[in-house]
């Protein structure tokens, strides 16, 4: 009985410690000025969060490597370049198109959208996008996945990037090239009214927080479900999962739709928060960066991923230009006669947790329970009892 | 993951062999698109092919060197299942080694005949050996640990080494691309044929290519290791139970691969007379379409690969654009794996299926 007592007092603190910890993450921006660099790094951290469990359904899940997520998160952006700026700005004879937009920005050129219909644009896109990536690698498997999806990151990054010498609906261009499309409209929903990311984060702040709940619900209720189960069948073994009749294109193709709408999601918040939209950033890189936070935190543990989405983040925006090329890193770098700057180097520090995570703890750092048993004991099919222990 | 590819073909039907049929000259055709409508488009307005022929030249020179990274790509992969990403870094690092050791041997442009090709060909030498060292040593350190782990695990340390590799290349050299001394006067014409200019960079590209993948066949085929490779590419287990070791068979694998990505470094900085650190990402991809084209784990067809690819480079450069040559060999790369894994001269591979 003891036993089962002490169980319940575990329970009980640590209900107690989420609970606390939920309302400090909640409130604490109301401790901090309201532009502050801490709350900055935050929201980018949580954007971070959406698209890492994003990815986390095609390459944790169903175990399709994705590295050309990048894609997802271009669209996302665009979708925000093309309905909530003046990007199209002879559109309706420059008067514009304007849907739930404040009164401010009803006056501009272009088509304007409101942010909820941004979002809904994005995942729409995103989703077609995926389904279109995920065909051709349907009757591929293993590393060919990961570079044909590779090659479909960098020819969507490409083409956007150089935008402006193509030429859609008439006179229209695609994007404007390595120019940003600046500046995107202010969030602007219902009932809090617009948002001003020049004089108040917080606002973002707690509109991203929103998203990562409702997608973090979202990404449970999935992995529950007869498709998240369809889709770990199939990164377990995919004959044995095609046998036991799980639809093979389906609940691939699902799973690319599903992956790409969250990095919509993402992109289409962060359009309005950068307030421009530049396709210099669509490279290789910001895929492996997201593949990172995946990878760190544990393939297909969503807790995981969320825990390698804030510690990625906030390495790229506050660890590595604050601290380690902060004063102190650097007078003590000076005085050893080194000198270079750790910024310049963000991507080798990925690559390098990329390696060391493989080799050292490749279940990540908050690993599924069911893919740590596998790697601990051995290749193989599981065991019985762990079947029916397989549960998180 | 291993199982699908252990049912045995059913058997052939017509429309599986019209299938088969349409794989293979459907690539061909393919491929012959850009060439074919620029010279109908050259005709038209010039009357000649002059300006084709020249990007046919230029286009195979920059084959040369992606022929001589796909070797790298199609050896590895033929003998672990692996695509080594971190390969263009090799290679990169090659070049820049290279252009480092100019100043080492005192080359300038102005150096005699003489003392140019001896020095060059102990830069060679170094920078191949320096590329293939690197390439061994990732091997040990990157892929080793990971040798049964699930599949995906080797390829995510391959890209993360990729990048430690690239960074590596900022901390030497900076952020942005480099000049180097131009030793050959790489632009200087040779001869002209039919309008067709050449020049020495391009004679370079293909004089040190040409014997080193001679070479490396010969190596490959007649040699007692190069037996010892093929046996291992066809089955670890086996070969291991022959008495060949496995591990040295693969490290010897990574050290050619080295070898001849070091060859190409050397090339490039000589013929682009300049180095950057994103060089390799670039032509590494391009090199790893050309050996999927040629057939991976076939050395024939990753030279093959590397020529098509770096014509299909040329033409895109000089008639689409710089900007939009990664988007056209991309869409080529995808074009290729759907359609025909095996690649042009075909080597099944398990993951064709």
């Amino acid at each position: 009985m003891t036993r089962v007592a002490q169980l319940r007092n575990d329970r009980r603190t640590g209900i107690a410690l989420a609970v606390i910890g939920a309302i400090a993450v909640a409130l604490f921006p109301l401790f901090r000025p309201p532009l502050d660099g801490l709350t900055n790094d935050a929201i980018l951290a949580l954007s971070y969060v959406v698209m890492a469990l994003g990815l986390n359904l095609v390459v944790g899940f169903a175990g399709l490597l994705d590295l050309g997520y990048v894609a997802f998160y271009a669209f996302g952006l665009m979708v925000t370049g093309w309905w909530a700026s003046d990007f199209f700005s002879s559109v309706k004879g420059e008067k514009g198109i304007h849907i739930g937009t404040s009164s401010f920005v009803s006056n501009l050129p272009g088509i304007h959208f409101n942010f909820l219909l941004l979002i809904i644009g994005a995942i729409i896109i995103c989703a077609i996008a995926g389904a279109i990536i995920g065909l051709p690698t349907l009757r591929l498997r293993g590393d060919y996945i990961a570079i044909v999806t590779l090659a479909f990151g960098e020819i969507i990054g490409r083409v956007f990037a150089n935008g402006d010498e193509v030429t859609i609906f008439g006179d229209n261009k695609l994007s404007n090239g390595r120019q940003s499309i600046s500046p995107i409209d202010q969030i602007n929903l219902p009932f809090f009214g617009e948002f001003d990311s020049a004089l108040d984060l917080r606002p973002y702040y707690w509109a991203v927080l929103a998203l990562v709940l409702v997608v973090l619900f979202v990404n449970f209720r999935l992995r529950d479900s007869r498709l998240g189960r369809a889709w770990i069948a199939l990164r377990e073994d995919e004959v044995a999962a095609a046998s036991m009749g799980v639809p093979l294109v389906k609940t691939k193709l699902l799973a690319y739709a599903a992956g790409g709408a969250f990095g919509g999601i993402s992109g289409a918040f962060l359009g309005p928060f950068y307030t421009s939209v530049n396709a210099n950033q669509f490279q290789f890189g910001f895929s492996i960066f997201i593949l990172a936070m995946v990878i760190l935190g544990g393939l297909g543990s969503i807790w995981g991923v969320v825990l390698g989405a804030v510690a990625l983040g906030f390495l790229n925006h506050w660890f590595i230009p604050d601290v380690l090329d902060g004063e102190f890193v650097k007078d003590k770098l000076d005085s050893l006669g080194l000198n270079f700057s750790f910024t310049e180097v963000t991507f080798g520090v990925f690559g390098f947790l990329l390696v060391l995570m493989m080799v050292l703890r490749p279940e990540g750092l908050l690993p599924e329970r069911r893919r740590q048993m596998e790697l601990t004991s051995g290749e193989g099919p599981l065991e019985e009892t762990a079947v029916f222990e397989a549960r998180v | 993951m291993e199982a699908a590819s252990v049912t045995s073909a059913p058997p052939r039907r017509r429309s599986e062999a019209v299938r088969e049929f349409l794989s293979q000259y459907g690539l061909i055709a393919i491929l012959l698109i850009l060439p074919v409508a620029y010279g109908i488009q050259d005709l038209s307005n010039d009357g000649n092919l002059n300006r084709l022929g020249n990007n046919l030249v230029e286009g195979l020179s920059n084959g040369a060197i992606l022929a001589l990274i796909a070797l790298g790509y199609t050896l590895v992969y033929g003998i672990i299942e692996l695509i080594n990403f971190a390969h263009g870094e090799v290679f990169m690092l090659g070049s820049l080694s290279a252009a480092a050791l100019y100043g080492t041997f005192g080359l300038t442009p102005d150096t005699g005949t003489g003392g140019l090709v001896l020095g060059l060909a102990a830069i060679l030498l170094i920078a191949m050996f320096a590329s293939a060292s690197l390439n061994v040593m990732i091997e040990r350190v990157a892929y080793r640990p990971l040798r049964g782990a699930p599949k995906l695990a080797p390829l995510i340390t391959a890209v993360g080494m990729s990048f430690i590799l690239q960074n590596v290349g900022i901390l030497w050299i900076g952020a942005s691309q480099v000049a180097v001394p131009d030793l050959l006067g790489s632009q200087k014409h040779l001869v002209d044929i039919w309008g067709v200019t050449i020049t020495r960079g391009h004679v370079l590209a293909i004089a040190v290519t040409v014997p080193l993948v001679l070479l490396l066949t010969s190596f490959v085929a007649r040699s007692r290791l190069g037996k010892a490779m093929r046996a291992t590419a066809q089955d670890p287990e086996a070969a291991r139970l022959m008495g060949i070791n496995v591990d040295t068979t693969i490290s010897l694998t990574f050290l050619l691969g080295g070898l001849m990505a070091g060859a190409a470094g050397l090339i490039s900085a000589l013929y682009q007379t300049s180095i950057w650190y994103f060089q390799g990402f670039s032509a590494g991809l391009y090199a790893f379409t050309a050996a999927v084209m040629g057939g991976i784990g076939n050395i024939r067809g990753a030279v093959l690969g590397g020529f098509i690819i770096g014509v299909i480079q040329g033409i895109s450069d000089n008639r689409i654009g710089n900007d939009w040559t990664p988007a056209i060999v991309f869409i080529y790369l995808v074009i290729i794996m759907v359609f025909r894994p095996q690649g042009l001269i075909g080597e099944e591979t398990r993951e064709a299926g």
